[in-house]
């Protein structure tokens, strides 16, 4: 699946999250938003997974205008993984998870066999088959993490939204979540706080600053230390990464 | 810390899905059997067998001797319903103390909240103190409770309603501040009122009583609350994903915005036509969506069905209680509900790994 965003501009309250923000992520394609606190990626991201309205522009999935479609259709091709991601209530896993059913379900049926099998699957894939009747808020944050994950799985999206998705695990389950999202096959769109990760995950990166975009591409074509030292306020060394040549920042505290 | 050590957030059995009828089943004998026990006792108790002879009189069109007259009336004019009533409104605000809960995202959250009550009683004080609606007649205070309640609904949300539409947060803030508005102005009315019982009258109506039970009163309250059961119950997947955020809501597919709306306008209508009928009864609607939810998990697909039923059951025993103990004195509902409630549900909390929101 294809996602344009097309000269998106998000105004709340007088102030300009984003303007005019411009991005193309192709069907496939893995993408990082990288950028400074406040520079407007979750906002961005906001208006791709329908939580937000953009004031003006339009985010288009294979040509088509979101706005268009009920925002339940829309959750149908589009999951998001967001930052409010705790519950009030103490649901099981097996049951949040199974929750990634709901925009495809009409009233409230029982789930058939292939979406309960659907759901295992998830489960296994993100590693937490064995939680399944554990409550979600006994959880670790990077164990609730993972079964929000498993929701967004279920939910069969052709693209899927994350935002800030490494927050709260441990090296283990970033690695292998992002080796996951950079080899799962859909499209993603992702907004990563970490450089050398977004590096090693994104096929491309968009540096964002002040709600506007700076600079799209490669990693190896973005992330020079002229252009982290202007958005970043930090001069990094930058080397290629001795096995995959992929670009990594070095910092000196 | 190991996996198998599961003791917090303990998740309801994995057969729980084959348990449900059953459960629900059960509860339904313990119902009725709680009603027959609420009819048959009270400060005159009526012998179950004569109890049954009477209903079964009622209902089939049959007849009874001379002699039964008194207690035939007792049975069918007087308790049948008023437990019938109690069920009703015992169902209805544990029900809507589930959807309030989901509602405004909070775990303090009743029927009551939104100043729904406060404002029924500055209508039901107007009624007792100065004889407002006389000409509608033994309904002039129900009117004046569910105007009142309608009216501080409106209010409500009016108020809370800001750019991002009704925020859970702005609700109950709203809801609690303009609850104290309400009741310094039916304070003022009682203060004012020239007779001296007022303030009595409105205090016991507040606290809550089905003493006014009749006939007449059953069918609108339970039509609402069973529409309000049914419309809740369509929606049950809507509450849970409404449960884990208006962000993750969105990318499930759900206008948190708009379900909050309609939950709002459901609460309040079937919160006002049950405080017109029994006025504020309290403590069910707050912890009877809890209690149900250390039992069956917090799926709302199972406590929207379990709810009512517990919640009915729990207020017929209470009603019970509430005339018989001090015989021929009516202790106000909200007394008893937190004498039975309180301790029950603090055990019951500290027993399991209840987790609501947090840890």
């Amino acid at each position: 699946m294809e996602l344009t965003l097309d000269a998106v501009s998000v105004e709340i309250s007088g102030a300009r999250l984003i303007d005019e923000l411009s991005l193309k992520a192709g069907d496939g394609e893995v993408v990082g938003l990288v950028g400074p606190n406040g520079s407007g990626k979750s906002t961005a991201l906001r208006c791709v997974y329908r939580a937000l309205r953009p004031s003006s522009g339009a985010v288009l999935v294979d040509g088509t205008d979101l706005t268009t479609l009920s925002i339940r259709d829309s959750a149908r091709s589009v999951a998001a993984l967001t930052q409010d991601g705790t519950a009030d209530l103490d649901f099981t896993v097996a049951e949040v998870v199974a929750l990634g059913r709901f925009p495809h379900q009409r009233g409230n049926p029982v789930l058939s066999d292939r979406e309960r099998e659907l759901c295992a699957e998830a489960m296994r894939r993100t590693g937490v088959t064995h939680l399944a009747r554990r409550g979600i808020l006994s959880l670790s944050g990077g164990e609730r993490q993972r079964v929000l994950i498993a929701r967004a799985l279920v939910q069969e999206p052709e693209l899927l939204v994350l935002d800030e998705p490494t927050n709260h695990l441990d090296v283990r389950h970033q690695v292998e979540l992002l080796a996951f999202l950079r080899d799962c096959g859909l499209t993603v769109l992702v907004a990563l706080h970490d450089l050398n990760l977004a590096a090693s995950t994104c096929d491309r990166l968009a540096v964002l600053q002040n709600g506007t975009l700076v600079e799209t591409g490669p990693p190896a074509d973005v992330l020079t230390p002229e252009l982290v030292r202007r958005v970043f306020g930090v001069t990094p060394t930058v080397v290629r990464h001795p096995r995959t040549g992929v670009p990594q920042l070095l910092y000196t505290l | 810390m190991t996996v198998t050590e599961a003791a917090p957030g303990v998740a309801p059995p994995e057969n729980s899905r084959a348990r449900g009828p059953l459960t629900v089943a059960a509860l339904v004998v313990v119902l009725v059997a709680s009603a027959i026990a609420g009819i048959s006792l009270g400060p005159a108790v009526v012998p179950l067998p004569d109890t049954l002879r009477y209903l079964g009189a009622a209902l089939t069109g049959g007849t009874i001797g001379p002699e039964d007259v008194t207690g035939y009336s007792i049975i069918w004019q007087v308790r049948t319903p008023r437990v019938l009533l109690a069920i009703v409104v015992g169902a209805g605000l544990s029900v809507i103390g589930v959807a309030v809960q989901a509602m405004v995202r909070n775990a303090l959250a009743d029927p009551f909240i939104l100043g729904v009550s406060s404002g029924a009683s500055v209508g039901a004080s107007a009624v007792v103190s100065f004889g407002l609606f006389a000409s509608l007649g033994i309904y002039a205070l129900s009117a004046a409770a569910f105007l009142g309640a309608l009216a501080a609904s409106v209010l409500v949300y009016v108020a809370a309603h800001g750019r991002a539409g009704l925020t859970p947060l702005r609700l109950v803030l709203t809801g609690v501040a303009l609850a104290y508005g309400f009741q310094a102005l039916m304070s003022v009315i009682v203060f004012f009122a020239p007779f001296g019982e007022a303030a009595r009258s409105v205090l016991f109506w507040l606290l809550g009583s089905l003493g006014g039970a009749a006939w007449g009163s059953l069918p609108i309250a339970a039509a609402t609350v069973a529409v309000a059961v049914a419309l809740l119950l369509r929606q049950s997947s809507a509450l849970d994903v409404l449960a884990m955020g208006d962000e993750s809501a969105a990318s499930l597919g759900v206008d948190a915005a708009a379900v909050r709306r309609r939950l709002f306008l459901l609460t309040a209508v079937v919160t006002g036509a049950l405080v017109a009928v029994s006025g504020a009864v309290g403590f069910v609607g707050l912890v009877m969506p809890h209690l149900v939810r250390i039992l069956v998990g917090a799926s709302h697909r199972r406590v929207l069905v379990i709810a009512p039923l517990a919640g009915a059951i729990f207020l017929v025993w209470v009603d019970l209680a509430s005339r018989t103990l001090f015989a021929p004195r009516e202790l106000p509902l909200g007394v008893i509900t937190a004498l039975i409630g309180v301790p029950v549900f603090v055990t019951l909390l500290r027993r399991r790994g209840y987790l609501f929101g947090g840890r």
